[in-house]
């Protein structure tokens, strides 16, 4: 039997992960995410799942202790935010590089400095070439459901790749909401048991990782990785109409709302899409033809589903809740470059929003969606909600 | 209440102060703005480094040069600073968290080097920023949000600690001595090498609150029964000292100093 209860965004994930009950969880604290970890050890100390529960002594250590933990065939979770993520990021492509398939909370806080323990996402983004497969989440409902499904996908033989199971900082993994949670029976059979094929602990068939790799072979093992990536944009569906099938939800990578003929698109990320839907409806009680495409999956990027779901637009905004300094966002420049590839040429608005948990209001979205109408477009990105 | 020369070191314009009512925290910050008042530091040619954690707050409370940095690695700004500038005064605020977990690899090599630097090691046993996870300081048995059952892991000495990796002063004070704390502090900063000051202090909000110690004063009284000077304690044997925490110096000795070394280095080198 599912059940309902109120429950924060992190015990959520936390939740799955007693569901999912790891053989191995290494973890550091640090906020926002402290509470995963916190609310684990609790199930641990009362024998509720059978982990081997490792404090270590930094976030480095935490993610090192993951990889081997996963490279010898268990199966392994963590979380972590900001500059704990940056912390670990000499790990993080070797994780990728091992086919380490950890599920990762990643709890989005931006990099200091400065020192700021709000939402934005600097931390994930600045990992966004590491080799892990980026989903992001828009509510505590959609985290719990994606860390049980992410397991799968990780673990999948043809995809064996990290996770990160992304939701906002405070706004989600602080707020308190209903959260409806499969029973553990049902969880337990659909993550199945982990069954690595090349494990480092199988004495009898001995492998090694992590090997000098010369020149003549480098390429062609991150080829593999690419190879894996490409798998994973393929299966993904699968794993999502399986979890369907057990949970009633139905998660795709693009939930594109309302698009199906919209001319004015906003494409965003996690939370604040909820409030850009609200927006949407709005617009749409006035017949303006409004839609909003929230990017789920980040990586591998879905740049056909992408083109697809802009293809009637007649302008498109999009949203970033991290900047590149002295370049382009990373969102609107992957959804820039699915529109080139499907010579799909139109005008499209970049917007920084948020940075440092900056809050995003619904007149800030109606704003937004007048530039798109007006055609006010310009080349140089706007910044939402910033005092000059 | 402070003396106005003390609070002339204050940014008051910051307060109210993020430290819950009675944090041992703030104890330690009285008592090292009166070493600076009593050594009549300049805040000009004073630096303040800090991690990131309750402690490290303190940074942004003085007014002097102060950099609030990431957690555990203040030792590595603090070194930047004192090897381009060696005439400051450069003094690093830490928890035993930033100190002796994520960050005590650069600790061991600060001491090692004998850098010029003073580290006061605010010792509340507890990661009390971010709940009240066990340190590496946190003792066996004790209790802490990720260990609900009791502390398994052996505790560091952080003074033993100090003086193994080769810190020219160690010494060991807690909360319910503040002057001492203020004693050492000065000492500290007086010597020319890596000082290591252990501030015995508590979190009562994660820690105590788990370990009969709630109150700021249950601490206060915690330390004053359980801790026991070094003269005193080299007279005691070892099933007297079970469960007691020794206070005092402990290493208080004149090595080269790293700046000063580098700098005749550099003349030798330049002939
Ligand atoms: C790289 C990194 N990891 C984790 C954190 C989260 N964090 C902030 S303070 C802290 C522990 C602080 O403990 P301590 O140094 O003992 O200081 P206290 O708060 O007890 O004074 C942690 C783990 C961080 N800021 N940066
Ligand atoms: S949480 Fe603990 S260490 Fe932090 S201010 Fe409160 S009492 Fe002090």
């Amino acid at each position: 039997m599912s059940r309902r209860e109120i429950i924060s965004g992190n015990w959520a994930f936390a939740e799955a992960m007693r569901q999912i009950n790891p053989d191995v969880v290494a973890a550091y604290p640090i906020t926002p995410s402290t509470d995963i970890p916190m609310k684990f050890s609790e199930f641990v100390a009362d024998g509720k799942v059978d982990t081997n529960f490792v404090t270590v002594e930094s976030e480095h250590s935490a993610i090192t202790a993951c990889v081997t933990a996963a490279a010898a065939g268990a199966r392994v979770m963590t979380a972590s935010s900001a500059n704990g993520v940056g912390l670990m990021h000499e790990i993080f492509p070797i994780a990728g590089f091992f086919r380490s398939p950890i599920v990762f909370g990643l709890v989005n806080r931006s990099l200091g400095a400065p020192i700021n323990i709000h939402c934005d996402h600097s931390d994930s983004m600045g990992e966004r070439d590491a080799g892990w497969i980026h989903l992001y989440c828009e509510d505590a409902q959609e985290a719990y459901d994606t860390a049980v499904m992410a397991v799968r996908l990780a673990e999948h033989d043809n995809i064996l790749t990290p996770v990160f199971v992304c939701q906002d900082g405070f706004i989600t993994s602080h707020g308190f909401e209903p959260v409806e949670m499969l029973d553990d029976e049902t969880v337990k059979r659909f993550v199945g048991e982990r069954n690595a094929r090349y494990p480092l602990l199988d004495v009898k068939n001995p492998v090694t990782y992590g090997s000098f790799a010369s020149t003549e072979y480098y390429f062609e093992i991150k080829r593999q990785q690419v190879e894996a990536m490409e798998n994973a944009l393929k299966l993904y569906d699968g794993v999502a109409r399986e979890y369907e099938a057990v949970s009633g939800r139905y998660y795709p990578m693009l939930d594109a709302y309302r698009t199906e003929d919209a001319e004015f698109v906003v494409v965003v990320m996690s939370s604040a899409a909820g409030v850009v839907k609200d927006v949407v409806d709005e617009l749409r009680d006035k017949g303006v033809k409004a839609g909003c495409l929230r990017i789920r999956m980040f990586r591998p990027f879905p740049f056909d589903g992408v083109a697809k779901a802009l293809s009637h637009a007649k302008a498109i905004a999009v949203l970033d809740r991290s900047l590149s300094l002295g370049g382009t966002a990373p969102v609107v420049s992957e959804v820039r470059s699915a529109l080139y590839r499907a010579s799909a040429l139109i005008p499209v608005q970049s917007y920084v929003f948020g940075l440092g948990g900056r809050d995003f209001f619904p007149q800030n979205a109606r704003d937004i969606f007048t530039d798109l109408e007006k055609g006010q477009i310009v080349g140089e990105e706007r910044y939402i909600g910033l005092l000059e | 209440m402070p003396g106005q020369e003390v609070v002339s070191w204050l940014r008051t314009r910051f307060f109210p102060h993020i430290w819950c009512p009675g944090c041992g925290h703030g104890i330690i910050m009285h008592s090292l703005l009166r070493a600076l008042v009593t050594l009549d530091k300049k805040q000009s040619e004073t630096v303040i480094a800090s991690g990131i954690g309750c402690s490290s707050r303190m940074a942004g409370y003085i007014d002097a040069c102060t950099v609030h940095t990431t957690h555990g690695r203040s030792l590595g700004f603090a070194t930047g600073i004192k090897l381009a500038k060696p005439e400051l005064t450069v003094i690093d605020v830490m928890g035993d968290g930033d100190c002796s977990a994520i960050g005590g690899n650069h600790f061991i090599h600060a001491c090692r080097r004998n850098i010029d630097i003073t580290a006061i090691v605010m010792n509340n046993n507890i990661y009390g920023m971010t709940g009240g996870q066990a340190s590496p300081t946190t003792p066996v048995g004790s209790m802490a949000t990720t260990t609900p059952y009791g502390a398994i892991d052996p505790s560091f000495d952080i003074c033993k600690l100090a003086e193994g990796a080769g810190a020219s002063y160690v010494a060991r004070t807690s909360i319910a001595n503040p002057k001492q704390a203020e004693q050492y502090i000065m000492k500290g900063i007086q010597k020319k090498g890596f000082s290591v000051i252990e501030v015995l202090t508590h979190c009562h909000t994660t820690f105590g609150r788990r370990n009969n110690r709630k109150t700021p004063i249950d601490n206060v009284n915690f330390f004053k029964a359980n801790t026991v000077p070094l003269s005193k304690a080299k007279d005691m044997c070892e099933e007297d000292l079970v469960g007691k925490i020794v206070i005092g110096e402990f290493v208080d000795k004149d090595v080269p100093e790293y700046t000063a070394q580098y700098l005749s280095l550099i003349e030798r080198v330049r002939g």
